[in-house]
C-alpha cells in the first residue's frame, strides 16, 4: 500500500457498511433501503439485471450522488458529496469511464497521482508501472482523444489502481474489454483479495462465479441476498440433471419432458436442441427417477449429468424469470433462453 | 483546497492544449494593435469614404482617442472572449463526465471550481498584457507616449472587468449542465449590467464602472479614484465564486 497522508487511520469493523440506502429519483425508486455489509479484503459482487441499482449504490458510497434516505461509510468515513478524506482510501472505474480528450495517458495518470500526493520519482516509477501492468506503456504517450473503447477502460483501471487503493470501486469494468484484456482484469482483481477490497459490479454471472467470495444480488432496487458465494450455491441452487439426447429423438424427448414434468420431485424441465435440463426438489428421488423415465421413453442419451449448483442457478431462484441477465458476457438473455441452452 | 496545485496545472495546460490561450492571445492582440491605427486612420478612412462628394470635419485623432478605441474593443470583443471562455468550464465537464472522474479523487470541489477560474482569469490575463503592450507601442508610434505606469494599471483594471463578466459566466456554467445556459447568462449580465451603469451612483461599482478610472490612469489624468471600483469588483467575483461553490457543492455528478 502507498502511503495516504490525509485520510483517516484504518477503523475496525466492515470496510463498507450501508445503512438503509435509499435513492428516489422523480417517481423511480432507485434503491429501497439498502442494507450491505463488506467485509475487509473481500471481492464482493454486486449482481443484477440492468436498473436493478448497482450503479447508484456505487454512486452514493463513492460521493457521486447523495442518499434520498440513510447513510453509509467507507473506511470509516461517512460517505457525502464533497469528502476527500474518503477519496484517499478509494478508487473508482466507471462504467463508461470519460476522461480528456486533449490529455495524454501518462498526463492524466500524473493528475491522478499527484491528487493522491505521489510527487517526483515515487509519481514517475508508479505512472510506468500502471502503464506496464495495463498494456498501455506505448499509447500512454498519445492523447487519450484517439483511444479505443477497451484502451480508455485500461487507463481507468490504472488510474483507478494508481494509490493501491484500500477500497476499490468497479462498475461494469470487463465491459468494454477483449476476452484477453477481461481476463487480465480479472485475475488482477482476483490478486487483491485480501490486500484490498472490491466491490465489482457485473450482470455477467460467470465473473463473479469466479472472482467474488461474497455476493449480493439486487433487484429493483432491493437487496435480493447477500453472503458469502458457497452458502448462497449451497443454500438456494437447486440440483439439476442434464441429459444430452442423441440426434433425431424429437418425439422421445417430448414424451420424456412430459414425463419428467409429471414426477413430484421435479421444479422446473426445460428442453431444446437435444438438451433437457430438469431442476429438482428431491437430488434422491431424482437420481433413482430420471434414468428409469429415460428408459421408458425411449430416448438414447448422449449424456448425463448432475451438474454443479451455479450463480445462475441462484439467480434465476431468487431474482425470478422476468430479469435479463447475461450468463457469460456476450449479450443480454432472458432466463427462459438460458434454461433452453 | 484539497488538491489545488495540481489541479491548477490541469488546468493551465488546458487552457494552452486547447489553443484557448493562444487563440485568445491572438484575438486581443489584434485588437490591441488595431485599435490605435483605427483610431489615428479613421478620420483619412472616412474622408476616402466620402471622396469628395460632401465635407467631413473631425477633430485631429489623439492618444485619448487610441485608449478609448482600445477600451471600447477589449470592453466589447474581450468580454465576448471571456464569457465563451468560462460558458463550458463546469457544464462541460459535468456533462462529460470528467468532473466525476475528478471529484472521485482528493479534490475539493472548491479547489477545482477555483482552479477553473484561475486558469481563464490567466489567459485573460496573458491575453490583456499583450493587447495592452500592442496598443501602447501603436500608440508610441502613432501618436505620443502614454505613462506607462498609469498604462499598466488601466490594463490590469479591464482585465478585472473582463473576469467579472468572466465569474458570473462561470456561475451560470457551475448552476446548469448547459454551456449555452451559461453563455446566455453571461451575455444577459453583459446587457444588464451595461443599462445599470448609466446610474452613477450603481454604475461606479459595477464592473463597466472601471472603465473610467482606467481611462483617467492611462492618460495620466490627476486624482483618479481606483480603489472603490476596484474593490467592488474582486468582492463581486469573490461573491460569485462563493455562490458557485455553495451550489456545486449540494450538486450530484
Amino acid at each position: 500500500m502507498l502511503p495516504t497522508s490525509a485520510g483517516p487511520p484504518a477503523t475496525p469493523g466492515p470496510a463498507i457498511e450501508a445503512r438503509g440506502l435509499s435513492k428516489r429519483f422523480g417517481p423511480i425508486l432507485a434503491l429501497d433501503r439498502l442494507d450491505l455489509a463488506v467485509p475487509r479484503g473481500s471481492v464482493f459482487g454486486l449482481l443484477g439485471p440492468n436498473g436493478a441499482g448497482k450503479t447508484t449504490t456505487i454512486r452514493i458510497l463513492t460521493g457521486l450522488a447523495r442518499p434520498t434516505a440513510g447513510g453509509a461509510s467507507v473506511a470509516g468515513v461517512e460517505v457525502g458529496l464533497d469528502e476527500p478524506r474518503l477519496h484517499h482510501r478509494v478508487g473508482y472505474l466507471d462504467q463508461d469511464p470519460r476522461f480528456y480528450s486533449w490529455m495524454k495517458g501518462r498526463e492524466l495518470l500524473e493528475l491522478v497521482g499527484r491528487l493522491h500526493g505521489l510527487a517526483g520519482s515515487a509519481l514517475h516509477s508508479r505512472v510506468g508501472e500502471m502503464l506496464t501492468r495495463t498494456g498501455l506503456t506505448a499509447a500512454g504517450e498519445r492523447r487519450i482523444g484517439g483511444y479505443s473503447g477497451g484502451m480508455r477502460q485500461r487507463l481507468g483501471i490504472a488510474q483507478a489502481l494508481i494509490h493501491e487503493p484500500e477500497i476499490l470501486f468497479l462498475d461494469e469494468p470487463v465491459s468494454s474489454l477483449d476476452p484477453e484484456g477481461r481476463r487480465d482484469l480479472l485475475e488482477l482483481i482476483a490478486g487483491m483479495r485480501g490486500e484490498a477490497t472490491v466491490v465489482f459490479s457485473t450482470h455477467v454471472l460467470s465473473d463473479v462465479e469466479r472472482i467474488c467470495d461474497r455476493v449480493a444480488i439486487l433487484d429493483r432496487g432491493r437487496r435480493v441476498i447477500e453472503g458469502p458465494l458457497e452458502e448462497l450455491l449451497a443454500a438456494h441452487a437447486r440440483p439439476i440433471y442434464r441429459l444430452v439426447a442423441a440426434p433425431g429423438q424429437e418425439e422421445a424427448v417430448a414424451g420424456l419432458v412430459e414425463r419428467l414434468r409429471a414426477a413430484p420431485w421435479t421444479t422446473d424441465v426445460t428442453a431444446g436442441a437435444g438438451l433437457v435440463r430438469i431442476t429438482v426438489s428431491d437430488p434422491n428421488a431424482a437420481a433413482s427417477g430420471v434414468l428409469p423415465m429415460v428408459v421408458a421413453a425411449g430416448v438414447t442419451l448422449e449424456s448425463f449429468e448432475r451438474a454443479r449448483p451455479t450463480l445462475e442457478d441462484v439467480f434465476l431462484e431468487l431474482v425470478g424469470p422476468a430479469a435479463p441477465l447475461d450468463l457469460d458476457g456476450r449479450g443480454f438473455v432472458r432466463p427462459r433462453e438460458v434454461a433452453d441452452r | 483546497m484539497t488538491g489545488f496545485a495540481a489541479l491548477l496545472r490541469k488546468e493551465l495546460l488546458e487552457q494552452w492544449r486547447t489553443t484557448r490561450l493562444p487563440v485568445t492571445a491572438t484575438v486581443f492582440l489584434l485588437v490591441g494593435l488595431s485599435s490605435p491605427l483605427l483610431a489615428r486612420f479613421t478620420p483619412e478612412i472616412l474622408k476616402a469614404v466620402a471622396s469628395g462628394q460632401f465635407q467631413i470635419t473631425l477633430p485631429t485623432p489623439t492618444a485619448a482617442d487610441a485608449y478609448d478605441q482600445l477600451a471600447k474593443n477589449l470592453g466589447q470583443f474581450g468580454a465576448l472572449i471571456a464569457v465563451l471562455l468560462a460558458m463550458g468550464s463546469v457544464a462541460t465537464e459535468k456533462e462529460r463526465g470528467t468532473a466525476a472522474l475528478i471529484l472521485t479523487k482528493p479534490a475539493g470541489r472548491g479547489a477545482f471550481l477555483v482552479a477553473k477560474l484561475l486558469a481563464i482569469a490567466t489567459t485573460l490575463g496573458i491575453a490583456t498584457a499583450i493587447a495592452a503592450t500592442g496598443a501602447w507601442f501603436y500608440t508610441l508610434v502613432l501618436f505620443e507616449p502614454l505613462p506607462v505606469a498609469g498604462f499598466t494599471v488601466a490594463a490590469i483594471l479591464q482585465w478585472l472587468a473582463l473576469v467579472a463578466y468572466a465569474a458570473i459566466t462561470f456561475l451560470g456554467s457551475t448552476l446548469t449542465r448547459s454551456s449555452l445556459a451559461a453563455a446566455g447568462l453571461g451575455v444577459a449580465a453583459f446587457i444588464v449590467l451595461g443599462i445599470l451603469s448609466i446610474v452613477p451612483t450603481i454604475g461606479r461599482y459595477l464592473p463597466t464602472g472601471l472603465g473610467a478610472p482606467a481611462r483617467g490612469l492611462a492618460l495620466g489624468q490627476p486624482g483618479v479614484d481606483v480603489l472603490g471600483p476596484t474593490f467592488a469588483a474582486v468582492v463581486l467575483i469573490a461573491v460569485l465564486v462563493g455562490g458557485a461553490w455553495l451550489a456545486f457543492r449540494r450538486q450530484e455528478l
